[in-house]
């Protein structure tokens, strides 16, 4: 996984273009939403909640998707799967993947601010 | 991803984007904005339904999964809320099974729209749903406004079916020798059964087919019925009605428009049926009484196909004893189909003819074999039916006929003279044209048949003794009578001098005095011995004989039994008759 770049150049460089002067909005946006996904999905597994699983992990995959957060996103998915399937069983392992996942997201992106 | 903003977005409408989603909303409503559209947001459901009801916007971008409300039950509220209005709905999804994106269909969702979104991918499904909603909207509109025109073209139908009703009325159509059968398929059908009594007392009938239904063949069949009524009351014959008629039809009838018809008059005198057929089914003439139907034949092409000089006609003559019956139809009796497309034809019509014992009941017998056949199929176009059966003449007479305000309806008094040069007289006959003048009269209209036999006499006389100097006492005997019409033949085809004038005073009575019509008939003839003659006439009563059987004295009796008075003035060539109502 480590092998794929965390964010796609070509979807942000497309994003720069068509967001002009409110591609650092946009950013901060899906930076913030992403927290508190993170936290939802956290909340979901500790409490054996896959339904709340299953949502945060499928708005956050959206977004992830929409930003060429493709890794995340794919992780994003398997949590989302997990959950559809009504289980949290193997999520923390996969959550632990997807939070170390969004540091290396957060650090890149976070340099565009 | 990046996207040429609004050069060819179409028309710019104003889009919702529901997300809870903050990054994917914002992103969205950017990329929406760059195709030129208008944009509100919502966070959830509940947010989505309200600003739908606030701002009502023309396309929805929803998000499935939202707190609160989900995109489902949102979808579903908004469908419901936008009635016949189409506010097409895209699901933003990146749900993948089946059964959920079936769902987003079913709950009124038009498309999908996955994340990542594709600007190009998004452009097209907005502009599709646009042109989508936009059509919806005209068809709409145009589907309104049908039917609002359907509504107003019901509404001026119904205002001219009364006007076509007071124009084509059936006339006598109430009397006890006729029954009618009209289809009742639609508000105009094309079909027209006409009725009407004479001054003379005989029946017209006629029953005719327009081609084409609705407004154009009630057209048509409005100066049909007018000619037909007018002259009918003015005491012209089938010969002279339908060239009138068919003259009408030919200047106003499209090319392709024409009427098939069958006019009959029946005299309840005679016991004669004078009939012409032009393009209806064969009419039967039913002599119950000797088990015989007589089928008579269209000769003739349809009324308003041919130019005057083309339209021929000759009728043909039948006896008709009391209780014959003739039946008239349209193409719909022979033609109704059953249920499997087969018409009742006219085989089976015979059948129920042959079949019938009482012959009062065939009408209904005709009516219901029809109605059996078709089993409840609709009734064809054109199924009337008409049947005129004869009666003595004592038993007609309860004529019901309407007038209409005449062109002399308030003139008090007025004269007028009318005079014929004897070439002229012999072979034109001026009754009708007189008539129609006093017919103007109303208050004389239903006196016409009685005016009618008395300008007849009065001008006969003036023509055949006046001017051709036939004597009338040659009409005593059998041989005389003979020679009178074989004289009057051949002077008919000679030229003669002469002249003979109508001078006409019509006085209106004031409420104690009637109103009183003078009819004073003056012809160049040497005249003869009056005097005389009122003489023998009174010996004649005197001995008890019925002067009313006596050829030569018949006109003048009965002219006595209408009038007030009738006299002869001067030498005996004037006659003056006094008619009071």
């Amino acid at each position: 996984m480590n092998d794929q770049a965390a964010v796609d150049a070509d979807v942000l460089g497309a994003l720069k273009e068509v967001m002009e002067d409110q591609f650092g909005v946009l950013i901060q946006t899906y930076l913030d939403d992403a927290q508190v996904r993170i936290g939802e999905m956290s909340e979901a597994i500790a409490a054996g909640n896959a339904e709340g699983l299953r949502s945060g992990a499928h708005s956050f995959k959206g977004s992830c998707s929409n930003l060429g957060v493709l890794p995340l996103a794919e992780i994003c998915q398997k949590l989302e799967t997990l959950g559809r399937e009504g289980t949290t069983d193997g999520a923390a392992e996969l959550f632990e993947a997807a939070k170390t996942e969004f540091s290396r997201v957060n650090e890149l992106l976070s340099a565009e601010l | 991803m990046t996207d040429d903003a609004s050069t060819d977005s179409g028309e710019p409408i104003l889009i919702l984007i529901a997300d809870d989603n903050n990054a994917d909303r914002m992103l969205l409503e950017v990329l929406v904005r760059k195709q030129g559209h208008r944009v509100i947001t919502a966070g959830d459901g509940v947010e989505a339904v309200a600003a739908f009801q606030e701002h009502d916007p023309d396309l929805i971008l929803l998000d499935v999964m939202m707190p609160n409300k989900d995109g489902y039950e949102a979808a579903a509220e908004i469908k419901e809320l936008a009635g016949e209005k189409l506010v097409p709905i895209i699901f933003l999804t990146s749900l993948q099974e089946p059964e959920a994106l079936a769902k987003c269909l079913d709950v009124g969702g038009d498309d999908f729209l996955s994340k990542p979104y594709k600007p190009v991918v998004l452009r097209a499904k907005i502009r599709a749903f646009d042109r989508m909603r936009r059509l919806h909207a005209m068809m709409q509109d145009q589907r309104d406004e049908i039917s609002l025109h359907n509504m107003h073209m019901t509404e001026e139908q119904t205002a001219a079916r009364v006007i076509f009703d007071n124009v084509a009325h059936p006339g006598c159509m109430q009397a006890k020798n006729l029954k009618r059968m009209l289809s009742p398929m639609s508000i105009f059908n094309g079909d027209i059964a006409l009725a009407a009594r004479t001054p003379g007392g005989d029946m017209h009938v006629l029953l005719g087919d327009f081609t084409g239904h609705g407004l154009p063949a009630a057209i048509g069949a409005m100066p049909l019925s007018e000619v037909f009524y007018q002259m009918s009351a003015e005491g012209f014959g089938i010969t002279d009605i339908l060239p009138a008629i068919n003259q009408k039809l030919k200047s106003i009838l499209p090319a392709s428009y024409f009427c098939c018809a069958a006019m009959a008059s029946l005299s309840f005198v005679s016991n004669r049926m004078e009939i012409w057929v032009g393009g209806l089914p064969d009419v039967y003439l039913y002599h119950p009484q000797y088990g015989r139907v007589d089928r008579i034949k269209s000769r003739h092409l349809p009324l308003g196909v041919l130019g005057a000089s083309g339209f021929k006609c000759d009728t043909e003559i039948h006896d008709m004893e009391f209780g014959s019956r003739l039946y008239l139809w349209s193409d719909g009796i022979v033609e109704a189909e059953n249920t499997d497309g087969e018409m009742f034809g006219d085989d089976r019509l015979y059948e129920v003819f042959e079949a019938n014992e009482e012959p009062e009941a065939l009408f209904d017998e005709i009516r219901g074999r029809v109605a059996d056949y078709i089993e409840g199929e609709d009734w064809g176009d054109d199924t009337t039916m008409l049947e005129v059966q004869m009666m003595p003449a004592e038993e007609m007479t309860d004529t019901e006929v309407t007038y209409q305000a005449g062109e002399l309806l308030n003139a008090l008094e007025w004269k007028f003279s009318y005079e014929l040069p004897a070439d002229t007289a012999k072979n034109f006959n001026p009754v009708s044209l007189l008539l129609r003048i006093l017919s103007e009269v109303p208050s004389l209209r239903p006196h016409q048949v009685s005016l009618h036999t008395v300008l007849t006499e009065m001008y006969s006389n003036a023509l055949e003794h006046g001017v051709m100097g036939l004597d009338s006492s040659l009409k005593k005997s059998p041989d005389g009578f003979a020679e009178y019409y074989s004289e009057r033949a051949r002077l008919l085809n000679e030229s003669i001098d002469g002249f003979v004038c109508f001078d006409i005073v019509c006085k209106m009575g004031d409420g104690v005095e009637q109103h009183r019509l003078q009819i004073r008939v003056r012809d160049s003839g040497a005249g003869f011995d009056w005097q005389t003659r009122l003489a023998d006439r009174s010996m004649d009563n005197s001995s008890g004989v019925d002067v009313s059987k006596q050829f030569h004295g018949r006109g003048i009796f009965l002219l006595r039994q209408l009038c007030e008075s009738v006299e002869y003035l001067g030498a005996g060539n004037e006659a003056q008759a006094v008619y009071r109502w």
